[in-house]
């Protein structure tokens, strides 16, 4: 417990992040990973309790390990809890994400500046 | 995470972030199999980005002030009140409202991960994720009012409710003095998201 007596200095700020009502999501990939778990969600893969458990449970271990989590990484954990739940529930597996990354990369990787990436049909 | 690419290397070729990729990959492999769609998912955040926030929220709030018979039921059944002004709750979470009084301040976090009443604040901003947040509200919930400008007087007691995933709360501030005679629309324009997670309070309230 902190005697906060003073009034906040600029240097106290940074330890509670501020923001005002500012985009809802940084990336268009934080957009994507949440609407999925809205879905999924929506579509009875799992309960909201069950996801909740997944994502503290991610959080709690970015702490452990030093995330200072800020706020910042918090779509992060959104992910890998989503990719852990997905596996889970057998909707995917973690063998299946990772080589559809690799393909990812390589379609990126194949692409030219300025044209869309679009995954090979044998990926 | 993955070493980083030098990208500039190859300037020619595209690049993505391993974050951006693992998200394709997710998608990708979840639309092949049928379990998610584009345009479901394209609805969803076109919802989150332009449709809900903090106004819904605002405007249960000014119908309350207003009219004591919504508010009598607001406070009594959340979940049921919000709804009816078609704010309709999702992930299946109860909304329990409370109130703030002379002699009460209400403030939420979520200690766990960061549950939110959605329908009617939007997605929570940066700071209500992070970790100082998450915990000093629950330890010294008058240091982290005063951080944002709230100094609470000490007659008055702070309540701090932690959010879960089947509860999410909304705070109902004091109507602000010098209000009266404000429509409803007008009134919703004083509430600020902040003091519907209770880390403000209305200019003319006490304190």
């Amino acid at each position: 417990m902190t005697a906060d007596v003073n009034v906040p200095t600029e240097e106290q700020l940074p330890s509670l992040p501020r923001d005002e009502d500012g985009p809802v999501f940084d990336e268009p990939w934080q957009a994507q990973a949440f609407a999925m778990t809205v879905w999924l969600h929506e579509q009875g893969h799992f309960t909201w309790p069950e996801w909740a458990d997944h994502l503290g449970a991610e959080i709690a271990a970015a702490v452990g390990a030093g995330d200072p989590d800020l706020g910042d990484t918090y779509y992060l954990h959104w992910l890998k809890a989503l990719e852990t739940l997905v596996a889970e529930k057998g909707l995917t597996t973690a063998d299946a994400l990772a080589e559809r990354k690799e393909a990812w990369d390589r379609a990126a990787h194949a692409t030219p500046h300025g044209q869309p990436i679009v995954l090979p049909t044998d990926a | 995470m993955a070493a980083q690419h030098d990208h500039d290397e190859h300037p020619e070729h595209s690049h993505l972030s391993d974050t951006d990729l693992r998200v394709r990959a997710l998608e990708s492999l979840l639309t092949d199999k049928g379990l998610v769609d584009t345009k479901a998912l394209t609805a969803i955040v076109d919802t989150y980005e332009n449709k809900v926030g903090p106004r819904n929220g605002a405007r249960v709030v000014a119908r309350a002030w207003v009219d004591p018979v919504y508010k009598e039921w607001l406070l009594r059944d959340g979940t049921a009140a919000i709804d009816s002004l078609g704010y309709a709750s999702t992930q299946g979470a109860d909304m329990v409202v409370l109130e703030n009084t002379d002699l009460v301040h209400n403030m939420t976090v979520c200690t766990l991960c960061s549950c939110y009443p959605w329908p009617v604040l939007g997605l929570p901003p940066a700071w209500y994720k992070s970790f100082p947040y998450r915990s000093r509200a629950v330890k010294d919930p008058r240091g982290v009012l005063k951080e944002f400008g709230q100094d609470i007087p000490e007659d008055v007691e702070v309540r701090v409710w932690d959010s879960t995933s089947e509860v999410r709360y909304l705070v109902l501030p004091e109507r602000p003095v010098g209000s009266d005679g404000m429509d409803e629309e007008a009134l919703a324009d004083l509430v600020t998201r902040n003091s519907m997670i209770g880390t403000d309070r209305l200019k003319g309230g006490r304190g």
